[in-house]
């Protein structure tokens, strides 16, 4: 009986590298569409940035990106911009190389900085695993936390039919200064397309 | 009514012993998957959760297939959960169940609160796909693989729990 509660208990267990939800995270570089790097320092006016883990190729990546476009519109105006990094190797996913990203961006007039994280290292460190994928972190003094790890919303096919926001009310809750009420949530999407090792 | 339940729970499972019920897609709740997950008896259950629009699901699908005819004649069975929207099972999940002639057997998961049901089945698991589970629950074994196999790899790990 011990035993079989031990196994439950391990398999219960959440295994996730990359952050958590009140991490700290490292700022990175990473080359934009533009050909500029960006970083989150670079921006001295935000309290913080909506991270978006996503990508040209996924169909779920694709149902959302108008909802990435929106979050920026609503968000960015209050200090909360979008930063959308596409972390697909190349080699395995070619639709999702430097230049499809580039025509992808310029095609629908991404408002946000599209970031090619080629190396892969971006996304190991936040812990990212699917398109989309959003992080949600706030700015303390030059510090950015995580405040938010998870899915966008809770209906990808019909974002009017949602019920859920989960990135929007979290960005709320951060600039009305009340704690994060729903700091994760789950969705299926695309795994990230690793680099073969 | 028992026999019926009985059969229902048979047929359910979709074991090996049933090659021929093929080309059937029918829609489960998160009961029912669970129940599957945990049944006490001794076969081993590999488990992949898929989607026709998820393309490295679709390209390891003949490795369920495969595994599922070279073990045949041991206790293992292999169930391909669907995560299409219900509303494309028969435009997209069964005509793309029949095209590729898949005869493991299929289910659609309609379970429309992600976040609540992705934990339930695998805390460990983001809800990226694919993601397959490999359990037994009286034997204690629960193999989490949050991937693609590469080739072989699913073999490896299905041997080493030695299916009877």
């Amino acid at each position: 009986m011990a035993m079989l509660l031990a196994v439950l208990l391990m398999s219960t267990r959440f295994v996730s590298d990359g952050y958590k939800v009140g991490d700290t995270v490292a700022d990175f570089k990473l080359k934009n569409v533009d050909g500029t790097s960006i970083s989150l320092a670079g921006r001295k006016d935000v309290k913080g940035y909506i991270i978006a883990f996503t990508c040209n190729t996924c169909p779920v990546a694709k149902a959302y990106e108008s909802r990435i476009v929106a979050l920026n519109e609503q968000f960015a105006p209050k200090g909360y911009p979008v930063l959308a990094i596409q972390s697909n190797d190349s080699q395995r996913s070619p639709g999702d190389s430097y230049s499809a990203m580039q025509q992808r961006a310029r095609a629908k007039s991404y408002p946000f900085p599209y970031l090619h994280d080629e190396s892969q290292a971006v996304a190991k460190a936040f812990g990212a695993t699917n398109t989309p994928h959003m992080f949600v972190v706030k700015k303390e003094g030059n510090a950015y936390k995580v405040a938010y790890i998870g899915a966008i919303d809770n209906n990808q096919r019909d974002a009017s039919a949602a019920d859920k926001k989960y990135v929007e009310q979290a960005v709320a809750e951060l600039l009305a200064g009340k704690p994060v009420t729903t700091p994760t949530a789950r969705a299926i999407g695309c795994g990230i397309k690793w680099r073969d090792a | 009514m028992k026999t019926c339940l009985a059969f229902f729970g048979m047929w359910l499972v979709g074991s090996g012993c049933h090659p021929a019920w093929s080309q059937s897609v029918s829609v489960v709740r998160l009961a029912q998957l669970e129940s599957l997950l945990n049944k006490t008896d001794d076969t081993l259950r590999v488990v992949n959760f898929w989607a026709t629009w998820c393309a490295p699901c679709v390209k390891e699908l003949p490795q369920f297939e495969a595994v599922r005819q070279k073990y045949a004649n041991r206790k293992l069975s292999v169930l391909l959960v669907n995560l299409d929207d219900p509303s494309d099972l028969t435009t997209k999940v069964k005509p793309f169940v029949k095209k590729r002639n898949l005869r493991s057997r299929v289910v659609l998961l309609d379970e429309p609160d992600q976040n609540a049901w992705i934990e339930k089945i695998a805390p460990e698991w983001s809800g990226a796909l694919p993601m397959t589970l490999v359990v037994n629950r009286s034997k204690h074994i629960r193999k989490f693989i949050g991937k693609a196999f590469k080739e072989g790899e699913l073999e490896t790990i299905i041997n080493a729990y030695k299916p009877e």
